[in-house]
């Protein structure tokens, strides 16, 4: 019967039901739709090889803390039954990190693996910000550099061709390029620490202070914090060439091999850092003109796995179901 | 078309309002729309929107305004605002300060004899962490209007607020203890839009700079 499942705005009078901040119901209607952009994504998951993992959503603290590089991510905490700290996921990486070093250690891979799992973030109160995270996607262990990084760039291409984003665009840099511009300048090692924590704040303005303390002249460091703020095609990688050194080269080389319709989605962001500190090399982030942040993104983490026991280089990427579904609304997408 | 090829601007009302609508003028934008209708906030023929200034990381980190102004005390304020900071635009120079009641400062008998002080603030964060940051306990009691009044009444014992001049302060008989930090006007922009749209956003980004440069 149609109609059926609309949700009447009603609640009975005087009785409050609450939910906690940044927590919702999802509805049919939207679950539906959820749904196919999940099933869309699985599809052009597997048709490339990728295997499904599913981790469990509480794993002990001191586990997960292996995978923590650098700040941990905030995260819920409760304690067991044999008062051991538990942790809700806060992150689908780390546990696929886990799995692939315990679960198939010693295995000559390459290990494909995608996953659709929600993460729980605390959030700050009236910001609009969800705990509640659904997150596809994959991971890819075993394939060093270029050829992993494409094979990844090339899987994110595929997803939104799939999910019909078609004004999404790849933001792409490498997370060694910063720290290898601010060494360039020849600045000490603690300048390039607070300009790196400014860079990842996006305070422009502190990091001009810093390099002008640390002893810049105002026209390096207008060309420096130009270089941090350079964005555009991948021909500014070769332009650049002297300035970028092995992680220019290496970004170069792996957008050059990218198919032609794969390399205009492409838009080189020289100053690009995520907020996770396990990131060793390519880093990107998806973005949509609909949305104010990015809807997804990821990057090689060639360092987390052997922190579970067994070394193997490791590249992947994660679309936040729901921003997809708000840019699909809003962008025109089939 | 919007003089900002699409992308919208947020503009701060209150004292900034003037200076960063003079600045607009500067690059080519006519305002006049703006300065004749006081009480409209939303200005799109000219790719213009206005707003209180601690709203405008809000616009922007949400991507409904693609770049804004705002203080520093702002940005400040709020941190964990995903927004790129672009530019120091040099106007509207403030400080944020400690202030108490003139004569003796009674933060120091309270210290000495409670331990912790009392203070009145607008900007909760910032105080917070100031004293965090000196090593001294606080009370920090937010108030949303006028913070000078909080300790004329015996209600704190101090105040964390934004002075340009002093002339509040003086005029009730508070006198400036500790200056926090100073601030300024700054350009900020939405870290997706400033990546899509990143030749719109650098260009306006160079051309206020100058301005601020030759202002300054």
């Amino acid at each position: 019967m149609a109609g059926a499942l609309e949700p009447t705005t009603t609640a009975r009078a005087g009785q409050v039901v609450r939910l906690p901040p940044g927590s919702r119901d999802v509805l049919p209607d939207e679950a539906r739709e959820l749904r196919a952009i999940k099933d869309a994504l699985r599809t052009t998951f597997e048709d490339q090889g990728y295997g499904e993992v599913i981790t469990p959503t509480l794993e002990y603290t001191d586990v997960l803390a292996r995978g923590v590089l650098g700040d941990a991510l905030p995260s819920y905490r409760l304690v067991d039954d044999h008062g051991a700290w538990l942790e809700l996921r806060s992150d689908a990486t780390v546990p696929l990190a886990r799995v692939a070093a315990t679960r198939f250690h010693g295995h000559d891979g390459p290990l494909r693996f995608w996953y659709s799992q929600t993460v729980y973030r605390p959030v700050p109160q009236l910001q609009g910000r969800s705990r509640e995270i659904s997150q596809t996607g994959v991971e890819l262990f075993g394939v060093e550099g270029a050829e992993g990084d494409r094979e990844i760039l090339g899987v994110v291409a595929q997803s939104l061709a799939a999910i019909g984003l078609t004004e999404a665009r790849l933001l792409v840099g490498d997370a060694r390029l910063s720290e290898t511009i601010l060494r360039g300048a020849g600045v000490d090692d603690d300048t390039v620490a607070a300009a790196h924590g400014a860079l990842q704040r996006g305070e422009f303005v502190a990091i001009e202070q810093l390099l002008g303390e640390a002893g810049l002249a105002l026209d390096e460091v207008d060309r420096v914090v130009g270089l941090l703020r350079t964005r555009g095609d991948v021909s500014l990688l070769a332009a650049h060439a002297d300035e970028l050194g092995e992680p220019g080269a290496e970004l170069r080389a792996t957008i050059d091999g990218l198919a032609p319709a794969d390399q205009a989605l492409v838009i080189v962001d020289l100053g690009l850092v995520r907020g996770l500190d396990y990131y060793s090399g390519l880093v990107f982030e998806v973005v949509h003109p609909a949305l104010g942040e990015p809807l997804g993104g990821g990057g090689r983490y060639d360092d987390l796995v052997g922190r579970f026991g067994d070394d193997r280089p490791a590249v992947g990427f994660a679309l936040a179901v729901d921003w997809v579904h708000r840019a699909q609304a809003f962008g025109g997408a089939a | 078309m919007s003089p900002f090829s699409g992308l919208s601007f947020a503009v701060p009302r209150g004292a900034m309002f003037k200076d960063s609508l003079d600045l607009l003028d500067a690059l080519g934008i006519d305002t006049t729309v703006v300065r004749e209708q006081d009480r409209r906030l939303y200005f799109p023929e000219i790719g213009v929107i206005t707003m209180r200034p601690s709203d405008v990381p809000t616009y922007v980190e949400s991507g409904a305004a693609a770049l804004g102004i705002t203080g520093k005390d702002v940005l400040l304020e709020q941190p964990g605002r995903r927004v790129v900071e672009l530019a120091d635009l040099k106007y509207a120079g403030a400080r944020m300060i400690l202030a108490t009641l003139d004569g003796v400062d009674p933060t120091l008998e309270q210290q000495r004899r409670i331990g912790r002080i009392r203070v009145a603030t607008k900007y909760v964060r910032v105080a917070t962490e100031y004293f965090q940051a000196t090593g001294r306990q606080a009370e920090i009691v937010e108030v949303k209007g006028s913070v000078e009044l909080a300790p004329l009444t015996g209600m704190v014992d101090a105040i964390v607020d934004l002075t340009a001049t002093g002339e509040t302060l003086r005029a009730n008989g508070l006198v400036e203890r500790e200056e926090i930090f100073s601030t300024t006007a700054r350009l900020i922009a939405n870290p997706v839009a400033s990546a899509m749209s990143a030749s719109v956003v650098d260009d306006v980004t160079r051309r206020l700079r100058e301005l601020a440069g030759s202002a300054a």
